[in-house]
């Protein structure tokens, strides 16, 4: 037994250092680099003083307070409202959905690339486009109407596009910690005791999900604050969010721009930052002023409204993300569509017969990338959950702070460094590099998609393995990784969509060689076709389905004669 | 299919015997692979680009691979991290489509290798005389640094369906939008194409054209751009969205064209309308016009950095873009439409004749409709004229 822990240690040191050494040394290694550069020190340029000339020039760029606002605005907006549409939708909807069925409808939300929802969102919202076209009979429009809609220049379309990737995503998160809370108890005790239903969600059962999903929200802060593609494609664009104004910095002619681009990244890292010292802040704030609200005893009845308006803008949101992949789909098989008819005039295949024009090779680089990054994580994510298993330890606050740390660190703060480390280093422009970029963001999401199902794997199972005799290695490829087919290969459809829609580590870290179906959406959003546009957008979209499908559809067939390993079944 | 036949005409006849160290070249680019940075958002430049790499692969072993930029800037950059991280052979980008202010850096900052283009066999078709179009980019003498590949030249495109006359000069913008608000628009001035629309304003307005062509200095700038300002403050608040965004490029504006958002949109290449209507992406009513004093025009380059892992192959490739024949298939409205650089003087009666043959479309001008050509300012007037513009009109 004592030798199966050292082994256990063993295992798990040795997962710690590849983590150690894979993942949070470029990070810190690109985060340093970086913060030389904004400090003025970049060698190659000739910039080799300690200054905070990049910082000034940075500040008297044309535009930069209101890039700052804006950044604030959309992410914090974005955030907030995503969380009280969740909220709502939780309380109005528990209970009357089966979990599976919730799961199924949030899939294809989740699957999605925020570029693809973004490049389908910017064609139904413009004057020009689906909504408008719906109305223009109506409203006898013969020309698109002048209104500002898409790049407005407050942000209001790219909270909307980042609402529709985070409300699914919060919801599955939320829903997931309630299945760790007695709900059904709580809210029938408090409702004998004359609460509403809403108000028994915000003053007893809330307060018990935030601890559990404080780090996911963070994460989400996180990115929306830094988000690349999506504010590009949505986002205001005189003057832009900071995180695009910074790529534009990081891109411009004028090499002398490096500098403040690098002293943007360190702003931009200060500003998430801020954004989690706001969220403890109001955390704090809020846990006293609940307490307070509590004691008062208020029965409130007039929740209910709010928990139904929450339901329907949520609705408003899955049937706009839904219509904008939908209208990607149109568009790659539309030869004319012109304003303002509601379904293309023309049909074509043209965009989709000419897979020698690009997108067959986005396609397989995209596939192989995918796969090779999910198929590392998870490698890595068995062996530090099978290390813990043997070593009987459960997972030190350390240890859970360095799974999320590339996910809380924004991207183009370190991106940027790390680049010019792994040229140092004659690393940069391949497939490894970017293999290796993305798996810092892939790793993380695998290991939290697989970690919560791997610990409730029945103990029972593994202990009557080794009372039969056999060792910890069989008991990990003949027990618990078959039972827990299900999760795995969930957790790699998880991985698999991420790594698809990674942008900037792409980009960055393959010099820009390596086409993916995302850099190249993300270009061509700027062209004027959007007929080709559909195709990858679709193929990017598409792809993760696969996956999704796959991992719903495997264990159906492996499993179809042990009906204790259907989900919902009984063991 | 007689293209076809002059190619492997001039490739029999491409080899004359004086250019022993060219042979060098081709063998060292034998099996090369060349990574084109080229920005990628024209479907059409991108088949032509796919088309060169299959020819050179065939004829000279040297493969190409387009890196599709969204902009140039970013392969200036590239190079720039490169030679950050002390890389300074075998870089990653090998040859690059460029010109103005990304050579004028690049050539500032010692990133290019050269001169190579008076090497090239087929230099002796492009007029590379001091002050020749081709040796200049921006009024920067090129040097040999880059190599001509194609003519460039500012149009505005319009829907004639929607529009009966469009404005004569670029004065008559003002009271053009002022009785249609919100139909026109360029593109942001941060990008390339937004430049272009005010250098061509500021052409046309300037009281001494002359000036904008040395070097610019603050006094300078403030004389000569004085009526331009006063003239955009007159067009600004009539424009799409009352000029507070501008479409991201001239892509994203001629899409705007197409979805009938705007009226008029940009560009620098006379034969994109007819090629856009063919491709299904403008209606069959959109037309170009140039304003009647002629319209900007310049010379489209390509570029070694000066640390390309693949050096001989891109010379190779910028080699095979001067041939006679390839120029004549790019200036064909059915694959590319761009005009060529060759000097018509230099070129013998055949390609003459295949150069007349081209096919025509109702879309696209012929070179009298597009007036005289005027040259673009000094590099260093766009850099400031951009400045200027974002320090007035961003938020």
């Amino acid at each position: 037994m004592s030798l199966a822990t050292a082994e256990g240690r063993g295992l798990r040191a040795l997962v710690l250092v590849i983590v150690a050494a894979g993942l949070v040394l470029p990070i810190v290694a690109g985060l340093w680099q970086t913060a030389r550069a904004g400090f003025g020190i970049l060698p190659a340029i000739g910039a080799g003083e300690i200054s905070l000339a990049p910082l000034r020039t940075l500040a008297d760029l044309p535009g930069f307070d209101t890039a700052l606002r804006l950044t604030l605005v959309t992410g914090l907006g974005a955030t907030v409202l995503s969380i009280a549409l969740a909220v709502g939708v939780c309380a109005a909807m528990h209970g009357r959905m089966s979990p599976r069925a919730s799961g199924r409808l949030l899939t294809p939300f989740l699957a999605a690339p925020h570029a693809a929802i973004a490049i389908g969102l910017a064609f139904l919202l413009s004057p020009s486009g689906w909504i408008a076209r719906a109305l223009a009979p109506l409203m006898g429009w013969d020309r698109p109407p002048m209104l500002v809609s898409v790049n407005d220049p407050d942000g209001g379309a790219l909270i909307l596009g980042l609402m529709v990737k985070e409300v699914p995503f919060l919801l599955l998160v939320i829903l997931s910690a309630l299945s760790q809370i007695p709900v059904r108890q709580h809210l029938a005790a408090g409702r004998s005791l004359g609460y509403g239903r809403g108000i028994v969600w915000i003053k007893v059962i809330m307060p018990q999900v935030w601890p559990l999903i404080r780090l996911p929200v963070m994460v989400m802060l996180a990115y929306a604050l830094s988000v690349v593609d999506m504010a590009l494609i949505l986002g205001p664009s005189n003057p832009p969010t900071l995180a695009v104004l910074l790529l534009r910095l990081f891109s411009a002619p004028d090499i002398a721009l490096l500098l403040p681009a690098s002293a943007g990244a360190l702003v931009q890292a200060g500003l998430v930052a801020l954004a989690f010292g706001l969220l403890v802040a109001v955390e704090r704030a809020g846990r006293a002023i609940g307490r307070w609200w509590v004691r008062r005893g208020g029965r409130g009845l007039s929740a209910e409204p709010g928990l139904w308006l929450a339901t329907t803008l949520s609705a408003v949101l899955f049937a706009a993300g839904a219509l904008a992949m939908l209208s990607l789909l149109l568009w790659s098989l539309a030869w004319r569509w012109p304003w303002p008819r509601l379904s293309p005039e023309s049909w074509s295949l043209r965009a989709w017969s000419t897979p020698g024009s690009g997108w067959a090779e986005a396609l397989a680089n995209t596939a192989l990338l995918a796969a090779a990054t999910t198929a590392l994580s998870l490698a890595l994510a068995i062996a530090w959950l099978e290390g813990e298993d043997r070593a009987r330890r459960g997972r030190a606050g350390w240890a859970e702070a360095l799974i999320y740390l590339p996910l809380l660190v924004p991207q183009i703060g370190f991106l940027f460094g790390l680049n010019v480390l792994f040229l140092r280093l004659d690393l940069s422009g391949g497939f490894l590099t970017v293999i290796w970029a993305q798996a810092l963001f892939v790793f993380p999401y695998v290991m939290i998609a697989l970690s919560d199902p791997w610990r409730a794997l029945d103990p029972r199972l593994p202990r009557a393995a080794a009372s039969l005799g056999a060792g910890p290695w069989r008991r990990l490829f003949t027990i618990k990784l078959p039972v827990l087919l299900t999760p795995i290969l969930t957790a790699a459809a998880i991985g698999i969509a991420v790594s698809v829609a990674q942008y900037l580590p792409t980009l960055f870290m393959g010099a820009g060689r390596i086409a993916t179906l995302t850099t190249e959406a993300v270009t061509l959003s700027s062209s004027s076709d959007r007929r080709v546009t559909g195709v990858y957008a679709t193929l990017q979209a598409g792809l993760p389905f696969a996956a999704y499908g796959a991992a719903f559809l495997i264990p159906a067939l492996v499993h179809r004669n042990r009906k204790g390993l259907h989900p919902g079944g009984t063991a | 299919m007689r293209l076809i036949t002059t190619l492997s005409l001039l490739a029999a006849f491409a080899a004359p015997p004086a250019l022993a160290d060219w042979q060098d070249t081709l063998d060292a680019a034998r099996d090369q692979t060349v990574y084109w940075n080229a920005w990628g958002g024209d479907e059409r430049t991108n088949a032509f680009i796919t088309w060169v790499g299959k020819q050179t692969e065939a004829r000279y072993g040297v493969s190409v691979r387009q890196v599709r930029l969204s902009d140039t800037a970013e392969a200036v950059t590239r190079v720039i991290s490169e030679r950050a991280a002390g890389k300074d052979t075998g870089g990653s980008v090998d040859l690059i489509w460029i010109n103005g202010p990304n050579f004028l850096a690049m050539r500032e900052q010692d990133l290019l290798f050269g001169p190579f283009v008076a090497d090239l066999p087929n230099a002796r078709y492009v007029d590379l005389s001091p002050g020749a179009p081709a040796a200049l980019d921006f009024t920067v003498p090129v040097e040999g640094m880059e190599s001509p590949w194609r003519l460039a030249k500012f149009v505005f495109t319009y829907d004639s369906a929607r529009v009966e006359t469009p404005p004569r000069s670029m004065a008559e913008f003002v009271d053009w939008a002022a009785a249609t608000p919100g139909r026109f628009t360029h593109p942001d001035p941060s990008n390339f194409m937004g430049a272009t629309f005010l250098k061509q304003a500021l052409i046309e307005l300037a009281p001494d054209p002359a000036v904008l062509l040395e070097p610019v200095t603050e006094a300078a700038f403030a004389t000569q751009t004085a009526p331009l300002w006063e003239w955009y403050d007159a067009l600004r608040p009539n424009m799409w969205r009352g000029g507070t965004a501008f479409p991201e490029n001239q892509s994203v504006q001629q899409q705007l064209l197409n979805d009938g958002d705007v009226d008029i949109s940009v560009s620098f290449d006379p034969a994109s309308t007819a090629a856009a209507i063919a491709q299904g992406l403008l209606p069959d009513t959109a037309r170009v016009f140039v304003p009647e004093g002629g319209t900007i025009g310049n010379v489209s380059f390509v570029a070694i950095p000066y640390n390309a892992a693949n050096a001989e192959g891109a010379q190779v490739v910028a080699n095979f873009l001067l041939e006679p024949a390839v120029q004549a298939r790019m200036q064909n409205i059915e694959v590319l439409g761009s005009f060529s650089v060759l000097d018509p003087a230099r070129l013998d009666a055949e390609t003459h004749a295949a150069f007349s043959a081209l096919p025509g479309a109702a879309a696209l001008p012929t070179l009298e409709d597009l007036g005289p050509t005027l040259p673009e300012p000094h590099a260093s007037w766009v850099t400031h004229l951009t400045e200027a513009w974002a320090r007035r009109y961003t938020r």
